[in-house]
């Protein structure tokens, strides 16, 4: 068993027993189970999955850290949040003004990251949020 | 002999005063037991931070350099102090502002600007002329303090320390939360980030485990991620020390008015004592004056 758990800088998330993790890394998906070696990785905007007793459930998270060590997993993250969690309605709304920004971007690189990101952010809460 | 009706008008005002008091004090234990619930879930992502950012300085290369680590001079001091935005909360901003003036007279040679959080602490070093680099207002009076303004705060000293390079050492002082009816004021040293030797960490993975040999994998280089994460163990610090802060002001605010709800009852049962001396001592001279006229007859 692997204890999970996942923290922002609001709350505690999630801290539970579970037999697999897989985590958005910022280079690619990283899948944990239990016995997995020493690893920390960055992570990236996207879908984090866990399985439980059977069952599959799915978080968004975003930005932040993965730390596994003797079958913990804990997760750093700047958001997470669980499907049911998510205000599809504002993810839309985000989505579209971010696509209007970078579609009519002239501002500066950083700028342009900062909608780049609230472009991703949304395209995974609104892919969650639909229950894909 | 005071008069009766001066007597009357101070139980209605001091009445009046004991019921804004109580009003108060009941305000700040509904806001109170919001503002503790979020310190107390906001601790497990700054430890697991403080663990994660030991681990990896302690393996980080020895010659590795980042700015937020790197101590410069020790001439220009920025001092962050974090009060209240109002008043009414006993002694709250008095040890605060206390604790900043010393701290001010112990570093009386260097060259200090303040950065001061909420309206008490501005209000007061504006007037004795202090330079402030910068002014927040208004962050902690609303109640709930998202993260995402204490990450402006956050960038903006990170601003100044490794862009403008204007400071060369940050301080900050808070009330950190201990319990309802006790704060503590806190003076920490924010930037250049303290290295953990690994002396440190080595101890403290003893004392819990046997030391676990197997290095790490490092998804990214270790230097990539340690400067990823510096920065954001900075606003996580400044996070905490706001909600520590607010969470000490509503428990504050309520021992206060706690105790000046308790003192205004005192204060009225004397004052009705002594309304009822009088009226008394007036219904007795009347009698006496009756009685010693009907006699006279």
């Amino acid at each position: 068993m692997l204890q999970l758990e996942i923290v922002t800088p609001e709350r505690r998330v999630i801290s539970e027993s579970v037999d697999m993790v897989t985590v958005p890394g910022l280079n690619g998906e990283l899948g944990i189970l239990p016995g997995h070696t020493q690893l920390i990785s960055q992570l990236r905007t996207g879908v984090l999955t866990y399985t439980q007793a059977g069952a599959t459930y799915k978080l968004h998270v975003s930005g932040g850290f993965v730390e596994v060590s003797d079958d913990r997993v804990s997760v750093l993250a700047e958001v997470a949040e669980r499907p049911e969690e998510i205000d599809a309605a504002r993810a839309r709304i985000a989505h579209e003004h971010a696509e209007k920004t970078l579609s009519a971007w002239s501002g500066t690189v950083e700028d342009f990251e900062i909608a780049r990101a609230k472009l991703e952010r949304s395209i995974v809460r609104l892919q969650l949020a639909a229950g894909e | 002999m005071a008069n009766l009706l001066d007597i009357r008008r101070r139980l209605k005002s001091v009445k009046n005063t004991q019921q804004i008091t109580k009003a108060l004090k009941m305000v700040s234990a509904a806001k109170l037991k919001r503002a503790q619930d979020r310190v107390v879930t906001a601790r497990p992502f700054a430890n697991k931070m403080t663990e994660v950012l030991s681990e990896l300085a302690s393996r980080a290369d020895e010659n590795f350099h980042h700015p937020l680590l790197d101590a410069r001079g020790d001439e220009r001091y920025l001092l962050v102090l974090i009060t209240a935005d109002k008043g009414l909360c006993g002694a709250f901003n008095t040890n605060l502002i206390k604790a900043a003036r010393a701290f001010l007279a112990e570093n009386a040679g260097k060259q200090i600007e303040m950065l001061p959080v909420g309206r008490k602490g501005r209000d007061f070093f504006r007037r004795r002329g202090v330079p402030f680099a910068d002014e927040y207002v208004g962050l902690t009076g609303k109640g709930r303090v998202e993260f995402s303004e204490a990450v402006d705060v956050a960038r903006d000293i990170i601003n100044r320390f490794t862009e403008d390079e204007t400071i060369d050492k940050v301080f900050i002082i808070f009330n950190e939360f201990k319990s309802v009816l006790q704060q503590r004021v806190m003076v920490e040293q924010l930037l250049p980030v303290a290295r953990v030797s690994v002396d440190e960490s080595e101890a403290v993975a003893a004392s819990q485990q046997p030391i676990n040999f197997v290095d790490y994998i490092y998804e990214q280089p270790p230097e990539e991620i340690f400067s990823r994460l510096l920065p954001r163990f900075v606003e996580t610090q400044i996070f905490r020390a706001l909600l520590e802060s607010v969470a000490s002001e509503h428990g504050a605010r309520m021992t206060a008015m706690d105790s000046a709800s308790k003192n205004a009852g005192e204060l009225i049962s004397s004052l009705t004592l002594n309304m009822n001396r009088i009226r008394q001592a007036a219904i007795t001279n009347e009698i006496i004056e009756v009685v010693s006229g009907a006699a006279a007859l």
